[in-house]
């Protein structure tokens, strides 16, 4: 029976049930230390002094470190290449001179258990001297706005791509549309906070870590110059991830300060950054401006795009350098036909908490963007919401698309897709008719319920590569080691029955290895989409070597022909003499090395294979929303949603399936909920849960969704596109359409989050108008 | 000096004997006092509800209770749930409707469905979304675990008509000692 297709029961939910999962906090070593973190309570403010000595002196306190102490220490490099030149925007892991943003690491203690080390840390004086404060991404830009740094300026990297004369669009134009929107401040916000422990040998020079995740080979090359150790001298540790969305397993301060204070002090180091800290320390991302222009002809086709953005990048340029932004530009365009594009983005530093990507960076942002452009243009131009997307949008006989752009330095080539096929099927699922004629039905009530339609393009796979290996031991067990990582996604399950198709083994008898750079020393990570189709395809490759190993060292033992030979139920077996069979455990016990030397094969039974990928493969989707706006409250009640995705083949449905209704509830968050607001000095204002609105099993409907294979990928062996972050990216888009059909003021819902406070004013003035 | 009171608790039927300093959570008692790490700490003030625990059978947030206090009581944790070596049926509900994804909340809702299915068996899908919300999962979308909640409410609810024919035994089905949810004054946070 085929596994790959399958709803197999995830391999993850034996441990996790059982509270037997292991996070970075149930990792306990003897003699650890706990590291506590001094963070700026100021948004930004010259360091005169740090008074340390009261600290050092409190029982139980082994070290404290501050900006002075780590001279000589690079900053935190960009994880992503890019050709702007961002040397002087990045972190330094301590603050020296002066402080950027509330949140960001003054100094460090380590003492014997966290509570002595947060007692410690609170006796650290520091004076500063306040500087004034730069918060708005557009004035920050400004010549005359507070500057964060005295050399270089506040715009860290001015982008711009496009293809097509834009000039000449405008020019033909029948009509040109206009639109500025806003998208708040949010971010990824796990419910596990970060943490990481560390543990050194002094006897052999050794360091083991606990807790990286999401990119732990790319993080082992940064510590390895950091630290100036070789890489061979560094292991990083698998362990459950309570969640990653972008945020967690990226480089960060203290990534550095508890391998580097577990060298220092020869014990273990152990960190659990409490909630308050991940609210002002871990990445923030979204937030943006964008000023649009759309030029149409007489048939309400577009000629053209422009849009200029304002990026808020917080304070520093972390690891992912500036790829929300180039994102945001690249994908802006999305699934429509768009002869002539030009797109601008500036990339802003203020004195807020630094950004980095979120799931579906620069994807929700640019296609609320967009989408909400042709809603104001749909009203201007006198046609339906629907009828111009479907006027616009590829069409199936002009994929594949090269888009005249590139982004995260790979061409921009819509692989394959029937846009409008899907558009029409996910209304005829959705029963997207009745659910408007529901809402003229209550509108006769006085009620105020709209509908709302976000359409995506989506991007997934990136390479370069990733590796994989399979094993299969002696007693016949097998094992897949991926280049991957594990942050809830059900990436084990899934590689297991790639695996397993492959070998013929029941997927829920594979274990499935990831981030363990001792058994697999090189890997690319997991993020962008990109686990299942790149480290799947790798995957597969693995396990068909094996599987071909395992035939022919099978027609060696059993001397008969590998074209006699049948791979099936965990054996090998003759065709047409099922008692002539070996056991796959049977087969590498006869690969040991000196057998397989004389048959003239690499020892053991496995092989290890990488799978590489030039372009990006684009999944695609849409989003559909029904609400109810409560006139005195400002409330917005999603009565229904819908998410319909291209996917290319589906490794296993009900996963892909929950990525797309757990991705709709954080995009949920970020168009009705969350927000990081800060005051007029730069004090954030959330930070902590009471402020920060995580979306509960009230505010989230119940998600139907509609999974389609129509158009696999033609870049990698399974066919498959990426599953991970399409959940999240039409959100935005389709509840503030919606927020708008129901007040029936188009283009007036141009900012998210959509706050009960907005929605009070439409209606009233909607109410007023009525009148 | 530190403040160092003992405190005697029964978790998951075993009893421990710790010394606690007074400010110690019962989450930092149970997780790295005494090793039962499935609960698991999401944002310490009480919002988040992973840390989820049944002190004297009432759902509480063992980050905003201090080990101190549950001396004398019954904790139950995730731990507890399975039974030689196999998950109980909300366990499996959880997964057979794809109720966790990373499963760092998972031990915490475990634990409130617990407690409300024992409060009360056959809820209706509002009922199970309305006390469900006293937590927050970060990946589900909480359609899973909605599901799964029910679901493993009409299991329970077949079960209890199934031996209720079998026994004719109409005896609450509660854990003996284990108070109700609305008498839960003393340990509401």
């Amino acid at each position: 029976m085929s596994a790959v297709g399958r709803r197999i029961g995830r391999l993850e939910d034996r441990r996790l049930l059982r509270g037997l999962g292991h996070f970075v906090d149930d990792v306990n070593l003897a003699g650890q230390l706990w590291m506590r973190v001094l963070r700026a309570p100021l948004a930004h403010a010259r360091i005169e002094g740090i008074d340390a000595e009261a600290a050092l002196a409190f029982p139980g306190v082994e070290a404290v470190l501050t900006g002075e102490d780590l001279e000589g220490i690079p900053p935190i490099p960009v994880r992503t290449a890019s050709e702007h030149r961002l040397d002087e925007f990045l972190q330094p892991v301590l603050a020296s001179e002066r402080v950027r943003y509330v949140g960001e690491p003054v100094a460090v203690v380590v003492a014997d258990d966290p509570y002595l080390a947060e007692d410690a840390a609170e006796l650290i004086e520091v004076s500063y001297e306040a500087l004034p404060v730069a918060l708005d991404a557009r004035e920050a830009v400004e010549a005359d706005a507070p500057q964060l740094r005295d050399e270089a300026g506040n715009e860290a990297a001015t982008l711009s791509m496009g293809y097509g004369d834009v000039e000449e669009a405008f020019r033909r134009a029948a009509r040109v549309v206009e639109a500025e929107v806003k998208i708040g401040r949010h971010s990824g916000v796990p419910l596990e906070t970060r943490g990481l422990v560390a543990e050194y040998d002094g006897g052999s020079d050794h360091l083991t870590i606990w807790g990286s995740t999401k990119v732990p080979h790319f993080n082992r090359r940064v510590l390895s110059r950091l630290m100036e150790m070789p890489l061979s001298r560094i292991s990083m540790k698998k362990s459950d991830a309570g969640g990653g969305f972008g945020v967690r397993g990226e480089f960060y301060p203290e990534d550095f300060l508890v391998p580097y204070l577990a060298r220092e002090t020869g014990r273990p180091v152990k960190w659990i950054e409490d909630r308050q800290e991940n609210l002002v320390a871990t990445n923030h991302s979204r937030e943006q401006t964008h000023r649009l222009q759309a030029a149409f002809d007489e048939e309400n086709r577009l000629l053209g795009l422009r849009d200029e953005v304002w990026h808020d990048n917080g304070a520093y340029i972390r690891t992912h350098g500036v790829i929300v932004a180039d994102l945001t530009l690249a994908m802006l365009p999305g699934p429509y036909r768009v002869p002539a594009y030009e797109g601008t983005a500036h990339v802003a530093l203020t004195n807020k908490t630094p950004c980095g990507t979120f799931r579906g960076p620069g994807r929700y942002e640019s296609t609320f963007a967009r989408e909400h452009l042709l809603d104001v243009a749909a009203a201007q131009l006198g046609v339906s919401r629907l009828e111009l997307r479907r006027i616009n949008l590829l069409d199936a006989s002009e994929i594949p698309h090269a888009r005249g752009l590139s982004t995260l330095s790979t061409d921009v080539i819509l692989d394959a897709g029937d846009y409008g096929g899907l558009l029409e099927k996910a209304l005829l699922q959705s029963g997207f008719e009745d659910w408007e004629r529901e809402v003229r039905e209550l509108r006769e009530e006085g009620r105020l319920l709209g509908t709302g339609v976000g359409y995506f393009l989506e991007k997934s796979g990136l390479g370069p590569y990733e590796e994989a290996a399979v094993e299969v031991d002696p007693t016949g067990s097998v094992r897949v080691l991926t280049g991957g990582a594990s942050l809830g996604q059900g990436i084990e399950t899934v590689l297991a029955q790639i695996a397993a198709e492959e070998l013929e083994v029941p997927p829920e008898e594979i274990e499935v290895v990831h981030t363990d750079t001792d058994l697999l020393p090189d890997g690319v990570g997991s993020w962008a989409s990109r686990s299942t189709v790149v480290g799947g395809s790798a995957v597969m490759l693995a396990a068909k070597a094996t599987a071909e190993k395992a035939l022919r060292v099978a027609a060696e033992l059993l001397e008969a022909s590998v074209d006699d030979l049948r791979l099936g139920e965990s054996r090998v077996e003759v065709a047409g003499s099922p008692d002539r069979h070996l056991s796959l455990g049977e087969i590498a016990a006869a690969c040991d090395p000196q057998s397989s030397a004389a048959m003239g094969e690499e020892p053991g039974l496995g092989a290890r294979r990488t799978f590489s990928v030039e372009h990006m493969t684009y999944p695609y989707g849409v989003h559909l929303a029904q609400v109810e706006v409560d006139p005195e409250t400002g409330g917005v009640k999603i009565r229904r949603y819908f998410v319909a995705y291209e996917v290319g083949r589906a490794v296993n449905p009900t996963l892909v399936e929950g990525q797309l209704i757990g991705g709709a509830a954080q995009g949920i968050g970020g168009a009705l909920l969350e927000e990081f607001r800060y005051d007029a000095s730069g004090q954030p204002l959330a930070s902590t849960f009471i402020d920060y609105l995580e979306p509960t099993a009230a505010e989230v409907p119940r998600v139907g969704t509609l999974i389609c294979e129509d158009a696999p990928s033609p870049d990698n062996p399974l066919g498959v596109k990426g599953a991970g972050e399409g959940g999240v990216v039409g959100c935005g888009a389709a509840i503030a359409s919606a927020v708008e059909d129901a007040l029936g003021v188009p283009g007036e819902i141009s900012s998210l989050p959509i706050t009960p406070d907005r929605v009070r004013t439409l209606a009233r003035r909607k109410s007023e108008a009525g009148e | 000096m530190k403040d160092v009171h003992p405190a005697r608790l029964t978790v998951n039927g075993r009893v421990h004997e710790v010394e606690v300093e007074s400010r110690r959570t019962l989450a930092d008692v149970l997780r790295h006092d005494l090793g039962y790490t499935g609960t698991h700490l999401g944002c310490e003030h009480g919002i988040c509800g992973a840390c989820t625990v049944l002190l004297d059978g009432l759902p509480v947030r063992a980050c905003l209770v201090f080990g101190v206090q549950a001396d004398g009581c019954e904790v139950e944790t995730v731990e507890g749930l399975e039974s030689e070596g196999k998950l109980n049926a909300l366990q499996e509900a959880f997964s057979a409707h794809h109720g966790l994804q990373c499963g760092f909340c998972t031990p915490g809702f475990l634990m409130l469905a617990t407690a409300f299915l024992r409060e009360n068996a056959d809820p209706t899908e509002e009922e199970v979304r309305e006390a469900m919300s006293s937590n927050l999962c970060r990946c589900t979308g909480y359609q899973g675990i909605i599901e799964a909640v029910q679901a493993a409410a009409g299991n329970r609810a077949e079960a209890a008509v199934e031996e209720e024919v079998a026994t004719e035994a109409s005896e609450d089905r509660r854990v003996e000692g284990v108070s109700p949810l609305r008498d839960a004054g003393d340990h509401e946070q």
